[in-house]
């Protein structure tokens, strides 16, 4: 009966947390991009701006829900649901704090990378359910980028898994309390690059938004999309940010842990840098092209990460 | 490597200018400085002893020269009927050309004293060349530096440049008195 | 079976013809791009047939903004024309009110006292590095970078109001007259141009760093859309686009027209003729324009500011006169002739815009999509300028 309530609790706190995430992460976008280009940004909505998101949710789903003609009614209303539903289970396995824990399950990793695969599957959904052909090539494209990426993603985890001995988060981020020096990072820098590009690029960040930025002709699988079903989209971009994000806080950076006071404090700290960096990437680069993109995923991420992974099976034996 | 390291350098940059001040002023909190060297929409100037008298001679030349025909001005010689105004002439298709596209001069071309009795700019039209300004004789147009305008209709942007003067000069008038 | 309808409803005459004139074989789509832009490109359309990714065929389609600025030549006299140069290409009017005032005046025997000719060369300079930066702001922000249009503004913000000093306005100047300009510089011009200048030479080096250096941005210009030189003299393409395939081809060096023979500057030419030789070019022409204020700074005589001696109304004898000015986009040229009225009997404008917009349609077959928006990108068009 306990874990159940456990698990209902867990829900609800993280659901309340990427929401609320949603609102400030969409604010602190327009912040960061407003001071990059010297520049206030939102301020007349609220002191600062700070009600803008609030207005902005308001006005999403103030809008008429529209759907094009032909298009399949299941599937169009589906992608967003199915973008944005595995959200709150990818966080669930996530320590973020020594004691604030929603599942404590030993197959973590495995949990987190299966469901934020569905994002791929919400991305086909939208783009044949839109009855457009602008809307399926970009929805293609996305896909092509999303599953290329994967691999590189899984293989600088596994770099993780291996040195760590485990797939559970937990067991990580204990690996890692020994002290800054500990910290994943330091012992595999490489993975970490790796994970963290790969991260970009399935979360469509800039540089690699190609799919959602075409601006001349396909504005990505999200074309027909308006209202509420945007709106989704949207947040579900924002909540991967953020779970790939405190993935990479608890592999690479010690998780909760931290070289005094430890606890979840120091986890928020560094899932919040981490989104400030790719924040700072976005208005830094202009846009990847497609083949380039896959050109650097498949003749340059997939090599490097596999020589890191055999370089790491190999000195783990060789030290055992 | 050496691509790698331009990333790096980007990222400087933009860090770097993401800690500096922003360069927005912030209307209207804020307003711009440099407004009187702007040119604004033309303007009578006055005699140096009677601020609601304009210097205008009624030679129409700035009627004239204007490219887009935003200036109409009425005016009569003391002692006779008010003139018919040249512009009963023109068609309103005719509004974007100029006035001597219709070949007709309106240019004074004698020396007879003329009283200034209306003078209209429709700003609507006008595209702050200054080609009446530089036109005029006796130096009796001058731009403004009204730049916070804003209309909800046409009827907003046609100005009674007389009206104008008189208001500047009862202005400064109570100014003086208080 | 129904009847096929005897007029097509399928798009409208543009788009029926492009496909009438030939689908290739294959799968293939057309569709347009514009008239309506992300960009500021203007009101460009371009019909293309895709073939999946690959562009098979691009046609552009013209006269969204033709304002029949040749017509009112005609109709205005010369002096009322004068506004209208500021509008043909506002952002580098000061180019185009040159070549007019140069036409007449060289229709009229007019001269020019050498402190205007020198305030002409500053004036233009400064619109050429502001026209340069608007082309470099835009054309990273149509691949997809957000800030450096942002920065360019700021730059771009200085110098419209150091511009606004002499002449009145920020972008659609009317400040040349026949004989000269219309207003004097003042001392608050010169110190603000000079602290300008100051300024610019650290800002460029930045501009270098965030962009041009950028192994994402050189992805996307290096070796596409290469330009053979005898492609470009067909087309008569000028300005970078030309420069930027290798030929030092400058009017103000080939044709010298003011003052333009007493500086001392480089024409920068590219080598392949790709898109990120004509970035080259352009960066490294803002920088020849800022050597060339300086030395003007330094040489500027006193004197009038105008020729005395101008008639009122203007009304050149019979005859006709071309008259050709570097821009920042090419070489701009005004025909004109007049038959002794006070109106120009024809007054011709060769927009350089033109003659480049249509190696696009040449150069875009066989590229991705994403190409041919950074070939266009890198032309320089200003699409009112194309239209007149």
């Amino acid at each position: 009966m306990l874990p159940l309530v456990h698990l209902i609790v867990a829900l609800i706190a993280i659901l309340t947390f990427i929401a609320l995430n949603g609102l400030i992460l969409v604010y602190v976008e327009r912040k960061v991009a407003g001071f990059i280009q010297r520049r206030p940004g939102p301020f007349e909505v609220g002191p600062h701006g700070l009600l803008q998101p609030l207005a902005d949710a308001l006005k999403l789903v103030g809008k008429q829900l529209v759907m094009p003609r032909g298009a399949d009614r299941i599937l169009f209303w589906v992608a967003p649901l199915l973008s944005f539903a595995p959200v709150a289970i990818c966080l669930l396995p996530i320590p973020f704090g020594p004691h604030l824990l929603g599942l404590d399950v030993n197959l973590g990793l495995l949990l987190v990378l299966a469901f934020s695969g569905l994002n791929v599957l919400a991305l086909c959904l939208a783009g044949w359910g839109s009855n457009n052909k602008y809307a399926l090539l970009g929805a293609a494209r996305a896909v092509a980028q999303s599953v290329a990426y994967e691999i590189p993603l899984l293989l600088s985890v596994l770099c993780v898994a291996f040195t760590c001995g485990s797939l559970s988060f937990v067991d990580i981020t204990a690996s890692q309390t020994r002290g800054l020096l500990s910290w994943n990072v330091f012992s595999q820098p490489l993975a970490f690059l790796i994970f963290f590009v790969s991260a970009l690029a399935e979360t469509n960040r800039a540089p690699f938004d190609l799919p959602e930025a075409e601006s001349e002709l396909t504005a990505g699988f999200h074309t027909e999309y308006s209202g509420m079903g945007f709106g989704l989209f949207f947040l579900a971009e924002y909540s991967y940010m953020i779970v790939v994000s405190a993935v990479a806080s608890v592999l690479f950076l010690g998780g909760w842990s931290g070289p005094f006071f430890s606890g979840h404090w120091w986890m928020l700290g560094k899932i919040y840098t981490l989104i400030l960096i790719m924040m700072w990437f976005r208005w830094t680069y202009p846009r990847v092209r497609f083949d380039q993109l896959l050109n650097i995923c498949w003749k340059w991420l997939i090599p490097l990460s596999l020589i890191n992974l055999l370089g790491t099976a190999l000195i783990i034996n060789l030290v055992r | 490597m050496k691509g790698l390291w331009s990333l790096i350098v980007g990222l400087k940059v933009t860090g770097k200018e993401f800690c500096r001040p922003w360069i927005t002023v912030h209307y209207p909190r804020q307003e711009v400085t440099n407004l009187d060297t702007f040119r604004g929409h033309i303007d009578l100037v006055p005699v140096l002893d009677d601020p609601e008298k304009p210097l205008c001679i009624v030679c129409r030349r700035c009627e004239e020269v204007c490219p887009s025909s935003c200036i109409r001005i009425e005016g009569h010689v003391p002692g006779e009927e008010k003139e018919a105004p040249v512009r009963q002439l023109l068609l309103v298709s005719n509004i974007m050309l100029p006035h001597s596209a219709a070949r007709e001069p309106i240019c004074a071309t004698d020396k007879t004293l003329r009283v200034l009795d209306g003078f209209s700019l429709n700003y609507n039209l006008c595209s702050l060349c200054g080609l009446c300004v530089q036109s005029c004789p006796v130096s009796s147009l001058t731009f403004s530096s009204d730049v916070y305008l804003a209309g909800a209709s046409r009827k907003d942007f046609e100005f009674d440049l007389l009206q104008r003067l008189r208001d500047r000069a009862g202005s400064t008038k109570l100014k003086k008195a208080a | 079976m129904l009847d096929k309808p005897s007029c097509s409803l399928d798009g409208d005459y543009y788009s029926s013809r492009f496909s009438e004139l030939g689908k290739g074989e294959g799968d293939t789509l057309i569709l347009n791009l514009g008239p309506q832009h992300p960009s500021t490109h203007g009101v460009l359309r371009v019909i293309v047939e895709l073939d999946g990714e690959y562009v098979r065929r691009a046609e552009p389609v013209l006269g969204y903004i033709h304002r029949m600025h040749e017509k009112m030549g005609e109709v205005k006299t010369y002096v009322q024309y004068l506004p209208n140069m500021g509008r043909v290409d506002y952002l580098h009017a000061l180019a185009w009110n040159w070549a007019y005032v140069g036409a007449v005046e060289k229709l009229m025997g007019l001269a020019v006292p050498s402190r205007a000719e020198y305030i002409r060369v500053i004036t233009c300079e400064l619109n050429r590095i502001c026209s340069h930066l608007l082309w470099w702001g835009a054309y990273v922000l149509d691949l997809g970078g957000f800030t450096p249009i942002l920065y360019a503004f700021d730059d771009r913000e200085i110098l419209m109001d150091i511009l606004q000093i002499p002449t009145g306005s920020r972008l659609t100047y009317c400040y040349y007259r026949f004989g000269g300009v219309s207003a004097d510089l003042t001392e608050t011009f010169l110190t603000q141009t000079r602290n300008f200048i100051e300024r610019f030479k650290t800002r460029i080096p930045m501009y270098h760093d965030l962009v041009t250096g950028n192994m994402i941005l050189r992805g996307r210009c290096e070796d596409i859309g290469a330009l053979p030189v005898e492609m470009a003299r067909r087309y008569g393409a000028t300005g970078p686009v030309l420069r930027g395939s290798g030929v030092a081809y400058d009017v103000r060096r080939v044709e010298p027209y003011s003052v333009y023979d007493q500086f001392d500057f480089d024409i920068p030419v590219g080598k392949n003729g790709d898109a990120m030789d004509r970035y080259d070019v352009r960066m490294a022409e803002m920088e020849q324009s800022v050597r060339i204020i300086e030395q003007a700074l330094n040489q500027i005589p006193d004197g009038p500011f105008i020729n005395p001696d101008v008639p009122d109304r203007i009304l050149p004898p019979k005859g006709e006169v071309y008259f050709a000015v570097e821009g920042a986009r090419g070489k701009i040229g005004v025909y004109l002739v007049s038959d002794g009225t006070a109106r120009p009997y024809r007054l011709k404008l060769r927009a350089p815009g033109f003659s480049n917009l249509h190696v696009f349609a040449e150069l875009a077959q066989g590229t991705i999509l994403a190409d041919a928006v950074s070939i266009l990108g890198s032309l320089d068009l200003v699409i009112p300028e194309i239209d007149r």
